[in-house]
């Protein structure tokens, strides 16, 4: 076996830290690891974007992706957007736009979503699709999760939420 | 997919890091935006013993215009090039390629010196770069040699990179004025790779003749396409309809693609023929007419 590498990341504003094999990805490092298990394995093939994370502010996919590569970075999973007991502006749209049917690439879609709404504040509809190009629905449930994307825009740009 | 096993080594420094490949040989591979190595190993397709992380290797992403060079630097990822105001206003043909290889998240992290380096045919930035005439820095134990891109590609998955070898520079002549250039990719979905893709790199006179022609060709051969032909072709003609179709003919005629589940060999050809059209008119629109 390989030698173990120490990996020290900040995760949803915590300080966290293990020992690993370079061969575990991200992904796993993540949901095995830490035990955060909001961040899913879809294809595990670089294709689905279900795996999606926030890593030092831009989205990758963390099933392609070795943990000892996130050394000293900060990372945002899905499991950090709540506030206060308070759901982000993004998941609240999910759940008023019917954003999900069987919820599996929500995670994803989420980082995504909210990686480009720091970007772009009031994205068309265009600046959507293509901001979630990485990321595929099965249900194909894009035409809500638009939806559901705009209308976090509108809340957070009433409320100034981020 | 779980890879197998291998060592983990972070250099800090370019020596370092080739001091680590002279010592380890083909045992070792490089770890840059790792799109495409980090696939091939959870397939068991690579199987290195030795992965060396250059990301921490300090000044080795940047994009910026020395020497009558653009200079990409080798660990520039694609979205760095995509949202570069640079290459936005000076270089659209490279933002046209960066814009369409993967899907958002893939291009935060892979790099263009890596879309080179993996020798894949249908990888997009190499036709672009052969319509560009870019210039490939290699930096090993004696030093920089600069490799034109012409010469780099030598069979699928090879190139002209020695094993104690690491891409750390492209670059790309400044083009004249009145130069232009388009990358035209059919993909079945976003995320795919290319059923076909065209780049044109052109430079017209004030009369609107043909001074420079550079056309490259993705996925439709064992290496990426420089079509010669359709270049020389064009070389010293008028920029009229006749001309274009004429080198989108020839261009066609140079791809040697295979049927696969993109579709058949002669459609490609086809595909090939038209890109070459819309991308030869794009880049005349580009450079002004």
């Amino acid at each position: 076996m390989a030698k173990k590498q120490l990996v020290r990341v900040k995760v949803n504003g915590r300080d966290r830290e293990a020992e690993v094999e370079p061969r575990l990805l991200l992904v796993h490092f993540i949901r095995e690891v830490l035990g955060l298990t909001g961040t899913h394995v879809g294809c595990d093939t670089s294709h689905c974007g279900a795996c999606t994370v926030v890593l030092d502010g831009k989205t990758v996919k963390s099933c392609t992706m070795f943990a000892p590569q996130a050394d000293g970075r900060e990372l945002l999973t899905v499991e950090g957007l709540i506030k206060d007991g308070q759901l982000h502006p993004l998941q609240e749209g999910f759940k008023e736009e019917h954003g999900l049917q069987c919820g599996f690439c929500t995670p994803g879609m989420l980082m995504s979503s909210y990686v480009l709404l720091q970007k772009n504040k009031m994205p068309s509809e265009e600046d959507i699709r293509w901001g979630i190009s990485g990321n595929l629905c099965r249900c194909t449930g894009y035409q809500n999760i638009v939806k559901a994307v705009q209308y976090a825009a509108s809340k957070m740009e009433q409320g100034g939420a981020k | 997919m779980i890879p197998p096993t291998f060592e983990y080594l972070r250099p800090s420094t370019i020596p370092e890091a080739i001091a680590m490949l002279q010592q380890h040989g083909d045992d070792a591979k490089i770890l840059s935006g790792g799109q495409s190595l980090i696939p091939m190993m959870k397939l068991r397709i690579a199987r290195p013993a030795i992965l060396i992380d250059i990301n921490h290797v300090a000044g080795l992403a940047y994009i910026r215009e020395e020497d009558g060079y653009l200079k990409i630097g080798g660990l520039t990822r694609e979205a760095d090039l995509e949202n570069s105001s640079l290459i936005q206003s000076r270089f659209p043909i490279i933002h046209d390629t960066a814009h369409v290889i993967a899907d958002p998240q893939v291009r935060n992290l892979a790099t263009l010196a890596g879309n080179l380096a993996h020798g894949d045919p249908a990888n997009d930035h190499p036709a672009t770069m052969l319509s560009l005439g870019a210039k490939i820095v290699a930096t090993g134990p004696k030093g920089e040699r600069v490799i034109p891109v012409e010469d780099f590609f030598v069979t699928l998955f090879t190139t002209a990179l020695q094993p104690d070898e690491i891409v750390t520079e492209i670059r790309i002549p400044l083009p004249p004025a009145r130069s232009g250039g388009a990358y035209l990719k059919l993909e079945r979905k976003v995320g795919d790779f290319a059923t076909a893709a065209v780049a044109a790199q052109v430079t017209l006179d004030g009369n609107g003749v043909y001074q420079q022609v550079g056309i490259g060709l993705t996925n439709v051969g064992p290496t990426p396409v420089k079509a010669r032909n359709a270049e020389a072709f064009l070389r010293g003609k008028e920029l009229d309809e006749a001309n274009t179709r004429q080198a989108a003919q020839l261009a066609s005629e140079e791809a040697q693609p295979s049927s696969d589940l993109r579709g058949p060999a002669e459609y490609k050809k086809g595909l090939v023929k038209e890109l070459t059209v819309r991308a030869l008119e794009r880049a005349a629109e580009r450079a002004g007419k």
